[in-house]
């Protein structure tokens, strides 16, 4: 009987993109749990932290990419804290959602997606985020357009609304953004 | 002389938290501390920027710390729990990882400066010898439970914030302030952040059990240290308390507001109307 030595070394396609884009070995987990237990929106997930990692080592490409964790994860940092094996499953996910974009996949939790878009245009094209902007942009993607009105009124009565933009740095802001595509496309 | 710190606002408290704007200012000018806003600065990006492009989420940040450092000053501070991580993450990944600092100076068409020293309000006025001996104001009504959120101490690797898991900072200078805060197990919980915009019912719960815990414990305040945190437990209070038919009514203050109010700055020039939560009926007394 002959053991296989190359077993623990293989590597699924997508945890080579995962490890290209963010620097993060996945094979390191071994599967202690602690990242799902700490997730404060676990519950919501359709895969625990834990088990978006185990996928991803197994070569379940196509099921992490369409997954909803990643697009619910809220970037608090307690699975990255918490990591024995100091996997960053924060940039694990991350990186997931920037592959997934790239490969044309649409997120699973497809307000968060347009959140982002939304926010990115506005800081591109304003310098500084613009929040009713933002928000106006963010309806016209989700078409969810009098969620929080309610809200978003009380806020504007109290003063907590800017009207205005400010542009201050715009310029710079689109050049920054500009320079930094053309880097990622030579890439 | 003390040092000079370049101020770093960031967008929210030219908004939704420009009373955490207004009581920090206040309370650095009550307490000497100099500080000049960075001329120019510009958004850091924040989540959407790290969940979409790891250089811009890096470039971005580092425009502001040469912007400061354009004005001759290596100490930034961002009051901003999102700003701040975001900028200590970005001088970070650029001193541990040259490959992204020479992309990051490209992208920025500049050299990068190095040693900027990226801090948080609470290790400037935690660091600051006789704090004690400088509230003018008692509040012996207050119980406060200081909460600190995620992103202050996490990842503790990059953010060398406090004990992470427990942080007792807010909790230090709110005592010196002469405020009583408690003990309680949610001081780094996450409230959901910025998925108030679009699953709102993640925040509604998360919002939910981090005042459920500061009521059980006796809390009738929160301090916080973050405009987003501010706006989930402060404008959502309502909407959590239809949703699980209870009542809270706790005030939630920027820390600094709790520090302005013992420093003996008036109520009414710390913008506290603008809180949606009432702060009248538990002030009144001061």
């Amino acid at each position: 009987m002959t053991e296989s030595t190359t077993a623990t070394i293989s590597q699924s396609g997508l945890a080579e993109a995962v490890f290209e884009e963010s620097g993060q070995n996945v094979n390191l987990c071994y599967q202690c749990m602690k990242c799902a237990a700490g997730c404060p929106i676990s519950y919501a997930m359709d895969y625990k932290p834990a088990q978006l990692i185990h996928a991803l080592r197994l070569g379940m490409d196509d099921l992490v990419l369409n997954s909803k964790t990643m697009w619910l994860c809220a970037a608090c940092e307690t699975c990255t804290t918490r990591c024995p094996q100091e996997v960053d499953v924060a940039k694990v996910m991350d990186a997931v959602k920037i592959i997934a974009v790239r490969r044309g996949i649409k997120p699973a939790i497809r307000e968060v997606g347009c959140f982002n878009r939304a926010a990115l245009a506005n800081i591109k094209k304003m310098g500084r985020m613009y929040e009713v902007g933002m928000i106006v942009g963010l309806k016209m993607r989700t078409l969810a357009l009098f969620k929080d009105m309610k809200l978003g009124m009380k806020m504007f009565m109290k003063g907590k609304l800017k009207l205005l933009p400010s542009f201050t740095g715009a310029r710079r802001t689109w050049r920054i953004f500009q320079r930094v595509k053309t880097i990622e496309k030579k890439d | 002389m003390t040092a000079k710190y370049a101020y770093y606002p960031g967008c929210s408290l030219h908004s939704t938290g420009s009373e955490y704007d207004v009581s920090f200012r206040a309370v650095c000018k009550k307490l000497g501390i100099s500080i000049d806003e960075i001329k120019g600065w510009i958004c850091c990006g924040t989540s959407p920027a790290h969940s979409s492009s790891k250089l811009l989420s890096l470039a971005l940040p580092f425009e502001n710390l040469c912007l400061a450092e354009a004005m001759g000053l290596k100490d930034v501070v961002a009051p901003c729990a999102s700003c701040f991580a975001r900028l200590k993450t970005a001088a970070y990944e650029a001193k541990e990882d040259p490959k992204i600092a020479e992309q990051i100076s490209e992208a920025l068409d500049k050299p990068l400066p190095k040693g900027m020293n990226v801090v948080s309000p609470l290790e400037i006025f935690c660091n600051r010898p006789d704090i004690s001996k400088a509230p003018t104001t008692p509040l012996p009504g207050l119980k406060v439970a200081c909460y600190y959120g995620c992103l202050l101490t996490r990842p503790s690797k990059i953010m060398q914030f406090d004990e992470c898991e427990y942080p007792m900072a807010m909790d230090t200078i709110l005592r010196d302030m002469g405020i009583t805060t408690l003990d309680w197990s949610y001081k780094t919980e996450c409230c959901g952040g910025a998925l108030a915009m679009t699953r709102t019912d993640v925040v509604i719960k998360l919002t939910h059990d981090i005042l459920e815990e500061a009521k059980a414990v006796g809390a009738n305040a929160i301090a916080v240290a973050c405009p987003l945190c501010h706006v989930n437990l402060d404008t959502r209070q309502e909407e959590v308390e239809a949703e699980y038919g209870v009542k809270y009514d706790l005030p939630v203050f920027y820390f600094t507001e709790l520090m302005a109010l013992a420093l003996g700055v008036r109520a009414d020039e710390l913008g506290l109307q603008k809180h949606f939560v009432s702060t009248e009926t538990l002030l009144s007394g001061v």
